[in-house]
């Protein structure tokens, strides 16, 4: 043991020998340390990453002595003497191991952060059993997470590596163009393979601080005194920043400036930040949070949207607890109703749920030399952060840099501010690089969650099914803050009525202020939620009229030449009738082998019954509702051939940057391979706008599409000078420009241009047709995706748990630009969407979060990944990329009524509140059955 | 949470000497996986003593009619191991449920025990084993040993009669199984809320020549403060012949003496009570069919 001294703390250290990927190493520890931030921080070994710090999330996975443990929990000095070997160390010699490429060429890599901890659970388990089957990978991999990819293509990566025909069936796609269309793997995946993928801990900067966040702990109180001298005088702290210390604008906000950057008069959720300080170790900065105090007048707490909008509620905002009331009308509601031969009337509730991105918020911030602030973040709307960084600094919006770092899965979860002010504040009051990141369980309590949702729905419809009125009345719980609340129930309150065409509808939803968690963005954007209640509903009409679920949504399916609850026409791109018939044929083949039956069970199965369910459900692309929706893209070519595609959009794990790169090299004749694609540096790249509402392929897509163009007509005008022919017959192919048989270089053309004095880099601003705000009329979207899927469920009888066994699903996004991309987009947001139907629940009670830590929230696992039977449907959109539309979102949402749908065609019991809990569900079933025997 | 010491002594009378030495402010760390990830420990020990690397106690082995587990085996090696796999089924089916393969490989039986949950799998396994747990703890210069019936164990849900500052749950034993003796673990878990399980339940009967039950354990949890053994189903099991009508009624004994409670966000009492019948049936027939394997004494 040795004694060292930083900073006036005494620490021990011990010395700690052990070889690490084959390597004999030797460093001094200290005795609570932990093996992951050893090899993080003291050995450099960023590829092992941390999820959860609790031994839940599994991707902190290494090996020791060839066995797979959590390294966040594993103590250093246990590894003494022994062989450790994490993802750095599977590579040899630049030859990727087979895990590695399999991951890569199976597209089992999204955002990447998992992806080591998957590699190096893998390799524990091909190292002892050779050929897996896939029971054995799903019992091995069982507690080491993915949010991304949904397991599919990671269980077909694994058999590939154990030399078994795994290859994924990629579904039919159209043919492709030179690359557009071809499925291509992330230019990032190596990177992200082999663990030199960097993610914004894995950056340090000498002399870096460590700050930490003082959260205010209760749910609503106004602040009587905050003393930070205590805090102050700890040794190691160098700065405790309060309100006081905020020089600019007091508050943020995405769309309403509500959410103080540190609370001043009162705080409004449990998550709220009311002090920062910055220290010489976490240690530290944790301990002085300790002894700030803060004296607080509890207020009394609103914990339900309902309740918030009483005229006597508790005030969570001065302007009362109503952030929107948002109105949809077509036709007359109440004539009709009374059309109908039967109206089916029900109550509906989903649950606040929770991104769980693998990686925690982390945000470093440091002052330049020339004394501007750059702040280093994983965030999906870069420039909305410096804006809001330069607003709270009280500096012009030139002087903050936001530099956009790899994103560890965002889903929504990170489009508001985290850190970024902080750390700006922060470094501006040390003078040192500053890094703030969140534990597991302070990114739980802190960031916008899912919203949930009442409803209350009124379905109309003539005796042959056809709809002829829906009334429904949503309250959306938004929290302590909008976030984006307000945008979010807009979209749950236009996609209410489905996507079908409906006479006569009347929606009202409400968006109100509680002390709960915020709500805001998250895949799906608000449709999540009203695709559950009103696919329920109409699973319902259809049970009580007598039909054929999947004929009553083909019967009132929107297409071409309906109209749209707020009154739009849709002229072109709807391909919703054709992935019905897509579903319904592949379940036809299924159904077959159960005699025809939507239920059935099986002879080796007692106890067991199974169903299958249905459901359809539509997205918007774009903004919409009037916003302007744009996106800048420069491209540049250099003189060696290749081009650079730059914006400020955030790649978080869905393949934006290998659609950019696509694009280019379809545009200018490259090899997919020549193109790079710098992404969110708000020094150096324009504005992509914010990477939400699926709009990144469509509206950044077309930007690059039209700043390739540009370019290729610059450069098409110097080639034709070079081979002395009509700039219009040239040809932009393979790297060469040709015209007939002769031909130049596409870097000989770039140097060409160059030597001629041009500059080979310019940009195009591109603007999404134009779009009618609510209740205008007209367009209010650019363009909608569209899907069917079925689920087929296993209800175990006796103790009432769930299975999602199987998933047919079809998807209609204008048009495939990378079909591997595409298919993990679909994977990942199926099993997503069935986590949302039976696992996930954010818990809060009176405004305190249950859910503080990962143990507490379960998404799906390994083994709740389900067959999937995937079909892509190509309706091209006029105006999109290649007739691209968004994709990142559609896929994630009819997966939950498809199975709370199935439930009830195998039990009886309609599903009313998310998730399914097998405790009601087998309570409900017995209740039923008791009824039922009775009569 | 920081200790200052993070000790791996290789012997007992180490372990027990070095938890003497710092007089109670020192603590007994199995894999840590339970420890490690309750962020709350104040006052933080001085330090931690693992026992995992005491090279006498980190192997399964067979002494005097027992099979003996030490306290640095893992779930992982319980679940690999012939000796357990031949002797006490139950428990091998509950280790192998505990966590993932990450938990298991550094997880102990002896933590698991310890501390003491009235739902802890490896606990109502190796309580219908009969199973016994090696204290041991420095008295002097001398170490005490003492081998005690694992009911003694428990005072209430995490509460252990274990002081794992002073004292060191050194190895844990059952006896070898009897011909026509078979065990199994069966439990339900739930995917929304607290990944503790809602109900685990252990069986192990064995059979006389005529096919009758000579013995039975039936354990459960959570079901009492501390995991349950159901001695009155087990009396009026004694001495029967299975059918499905005995099963069934010895179901409802169960349900007579098992006071399972509602616990939020995990389970209600009633959906417990619907579920322990279930896990008795599953349980008792994989037991039974192990029973009936063996040969039946004389
Ligand atoms: C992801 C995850 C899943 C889990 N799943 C399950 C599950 O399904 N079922 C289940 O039952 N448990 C589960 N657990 C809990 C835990 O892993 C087990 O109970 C495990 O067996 C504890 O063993 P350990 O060696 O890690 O205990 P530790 O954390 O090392 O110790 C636990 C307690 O016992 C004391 N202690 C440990 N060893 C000794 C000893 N030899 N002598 C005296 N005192 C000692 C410690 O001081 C501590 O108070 C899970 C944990 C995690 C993280
Ligand atoms: S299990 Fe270690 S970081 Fe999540
Ligand atoms: S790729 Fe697995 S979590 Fe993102």
């Amino acid at each position: 043991m040795t004694q060292t001294t930083t900073n006036g703390k005494m620490t021990h250290t011990a010395s700690l020998t052990f070889t690490v990927n084959g390597r004999p190493v030797t460093v001094d520890v200290r005795p609570s340390a932990f093996l992951a931030e050893v090899l993080r921080e003291q050995l450099g070994l960023t590829g092992v990453k941390i999820g959860c710090n609790e031994a839940e999330c599994g991707i902190c996975t290494v090996l020791v002595d060839g066995a797979p443990v959590n390294s966040c929990i594993y103590p250093a000095l246990k590894a003494n003497g022994a062989r450790v070997e994490t993802i750095e160390g599977l590579a040899r010699g630049g030859q990727l191991h087979p895990l590695q490429q399999a991951f890569i060429e199976q597209g089992a890599v999204q955002c990447g952060f998992c992806t080591p901890g998957l590699i190096m659970t893998a390799k524990a388990l091909l190292d002892a059993n050779p050929n897996p089957s896939e029971d054995d990978i799903k019992h091995a991999l069982k507690d080491t997470y993915c949010r991304c990819t949904g397991y599919v293509s990671v269980i077909a990566a694994i058999k590939q590596a154990a030399g078994q025909n795994g290859h994924l069936a990629l579904p039919e796609t159209r043919p492709p163009l030179n690359v557009v269309g071809k499925p291509l793997p992330r230019p990032d995946a190596v990177a992200k393979v082999t663990g030199a993928a960097k993610y914004t801990d894995d950056y340090v900067f000498p002399g870096m601080l460590h700050a930490c966040t003082l959260r205010a702990g209760i749910p609503h109180a106004r602040i009587a005194r905050i003393d930070t001298s205590k805090a102050k005088a700890l040794p190691g702290v160098v700065a405790v920043l309060t309100h006081e210390d905020v020089p600019g604008a007091k508050n943020h906000g995405l769309v309403y400036a509500d959410w103080p950057v540190l609370c001043y008069d009162k705080v409004r959720y449990v998550g709220d930040a009311v002090a920062i300080v910055a220290a010489e170790t976490r240690e530290i900065a944790e301990q002085a949070l300790r002894l700030i105090e803060v004296e607080y007048e509890p207020l009394p707490v609103v914990d339900d949207p309902v309740k918030a909008l009483a005229p006597d509620a508790p005030k969570v905002h001065e302007s009362g607890n109503l952030l929107k009331h948002i109105h949809v009308e077509k036709g007359d509601v109440e004539r009709g109703l009374a059309e109908a031969d039967v109206i089916i009337e029900g109550e509906y509730e989903t649950a606040t749920t929770e991104h769980a991105f693998l990686e925690p918020e982390c945000a470093i911030g440091r002052v330049t030399d020339d004394g501007r602030v750059e702040v280093y973040v994983g965030s999906q709307i870069p420039y909305a952060d410096r804006k809001q960084i330069a607003a709270a600094l009280g500096v012009p919006e030139s002087q903050v840099r936001v530099i956009g770092t790899l994103i560890g899965g965002g889903f929504g979860g990170k489009e508001d501010i985290a850190g970024q002010i902080h750390v700006a504040l922060l470094a501006r009051a040390t003078g040192r690089p500053v890094k703030m990141l969140y534990r597991r369980s302070e990114s739980l309590i802190f960031h916008p969650k899912r919203h949930a949702v009442k409803f209350k729905v009124k379905v109309g419809a003539k005796r042959d099914g056809t709809f002829t009125a829906m009334r429904i009345e949503l309250w959306g719980d938004t929290g302590a803050y909008a976030s984006l609340g307000d945008k979010v129930m807009t979209r749950a309150a236009t996609h209410a009525s489905g996507p079908y065409e409906v006479p006569h509808v009347k929606i009202d939803c409400y968006a109100a202020y509680t002390n709960n968690v915020p709500a805001g963005a998250f895949r799906g954007f608000g449709v999540t939620q009203s695709c559950f209640a009103i696919e329920s509903a109409i699973d319902e009409l259809a049970h009580r009229l007598n039909l054929d679920p999947i004929e009553v949504r083909r019967k009132n399916a929107l297409r071409v030449g309906s109209v749209t609850n707020t009154g739009a026409l849709i002229r072109e791109s709807c391909g919703l009738l054709t992935c019905i018939e897509k579903v319904a044929d592949a379940l036809n083949d299924d159904l077959a082998q159960a005699q025809g039956s939507w239920v059935f069970r099986r002879p080796d199965k007692p106890n067991r019954v199974y169903a299958w369910g249905f459901a359809a459900a539509y997205k918007n692309t774009g903004l919409g509702g009037g916003a302007n929706d744009c996106s800048t893209v420069e491209v540049e070519a250099f003189s060696n051939g290749s081009v650079e595609v730059r914006t400020s959009a955030a790649e978080i794990g869905q393949g934006l940057v290998g659609v950019l790169a696509s694009i280019a090299a379809e545009e200018l004749g490259l090899p997919y391979e020549r193109v790079h694609v710098l992404l969110s540096d708000t020094d150096l790249t324009p504005d992509g706008g914010p990477t939400t509402a699926s709009r990144q392929t469509y509206v950044t897509g077309n930007a690059a599409r039209l700043a390739s163009i540009k370019l290729r007509q610059q450069l098409a005008a110097v080639a034709a000078e070079m081979l002395d022919a009509p700039a219009d017959a040239l040809t932009f192919c393979d790297g060469q420009v040709r015209a007939g048989d002769r031909a130049v270089s596409f870097a000989e053309v770039v140097q060409q241009a160059h030597a001629e004095g041009q500059s080979t880099r310019l940009s195009h601003l591109y603007e999404a047709p134009k779009t009618q705000p609510l209740g205008a009329g007209g367009d209010m979207h650019v363009a909608f995706s569209y899907a069917a899927q079925a689920a087929l469920v296993e209800v175990n009888e006796l103790t009432g748990e769930v299975a999602c066994l199987k998933v047919i699903s079809a998807t209609d996004v204008g048009r495939a630009i990378n079909p591997l991309a595409l298919q993990g987009q679909i994977d990942g947001g199926i099993v997503m969407c069935i986590g949302n139907a039976l696992t996930e629940e954010f818990i809060q009670e009176k405004g305190i979060p249950y859910t503080d830590r990962l143990a507490r929230y379960k998404m799906p696992s390994i083994r709740h990944t389900p067959e999937i039977v995937s079909f892509i449907v190509e309706d091209a959109a006029a105006d999109g990329p290649y007739g691209a539309k968004g994709v990142g979102e559609i896929s994630s949402i009819p997966t939950t009524p498809a199975i709370t749908n199935a439930i009830y065609a195998a039990t009886g019991v309609r599903v009313r509140r998310l998730p399914v809990d097998q405790d009601w569900l087998l309570r409900t079933m017995k209740a039923r059955r008791q009824r039922v025997n009775a009569k | 949470m920081s200790w200052n010491d993070y000790f791996m002594p290789k012997t007992l009378e180490e372990a027990a000497r070095l938890l003497a030495a710092h007089g109670g402010r020192a603590r007994v760390i199995g894999g840590g996986t339970d420890y490690f990830v309750d962020e709350a420990h104040q006052p933080a020990p001085e330090a931690l003593v693992d026992v995992t690397r005491i090279a006498d106690l980190r192997g399964i082995w067979e002494e005097e009619g027992y099979v003996v587990i030490g306290c640095g085996v893992s779930h992982a090696q319980i679940v690999a191991s012939p000796l357990v796999q031949a002797h006490g089924a139950a428990l091998v089916e509950a280790c192998g449920q505990i966590g993932g393969p990450q938990v298991r490989n550094v997880a102990t039986l002896a933590g698991n025990i310890a501390h003491a949950l009235p739902a802890a799998d490896g606990a109502i396994a190796l309580l219908a084993l009969d199973g016994e747990a090696l204290i041991a703890w420095a008295d002097g210069d001398a170490v005490v040993r003492e081998w005690r019936p694992l009911p003694q164990l428990f005072r209430g849900p995490g509460q252990s009669a274990i002081d794992s500052t002073r004292q060191v749950l050194a190895a844990l034993r059952f006896p070898v199984r009897a011909p026509s003796e078979g065990s199994a673990f069966a439990r339900v878990m739930r995917p929304q809320g607290v990944a503790l399980p809602i109900m685990g339940l252990a069986a192990r009967v064995r059979l006389r020549a005529d096919g009758a039950i000579a013995d039975i354990r039936v354990t459960l949890g959570p079901a009492a403060p501390t995991p349950f053994r159901a001695q009155a189903t087990e009396a009026y099991l004694r001495g029967r012949m299975l059918d499905a009508l005995t099963l069934r009624e010895a179901g409802e004994m169960l349900l007579g003496e098992a006071h399972p409670r509602t616990s939020p966000h995990r389970a209600t009492a009633e959906y417990r009570r619907e579920v322990i019948p279930v896990l008795f049936q599953e349980a008792m027939g994989r037991a039974l069919q192990r029973a009936a394997a063996l040969e039946v004494s004389a």
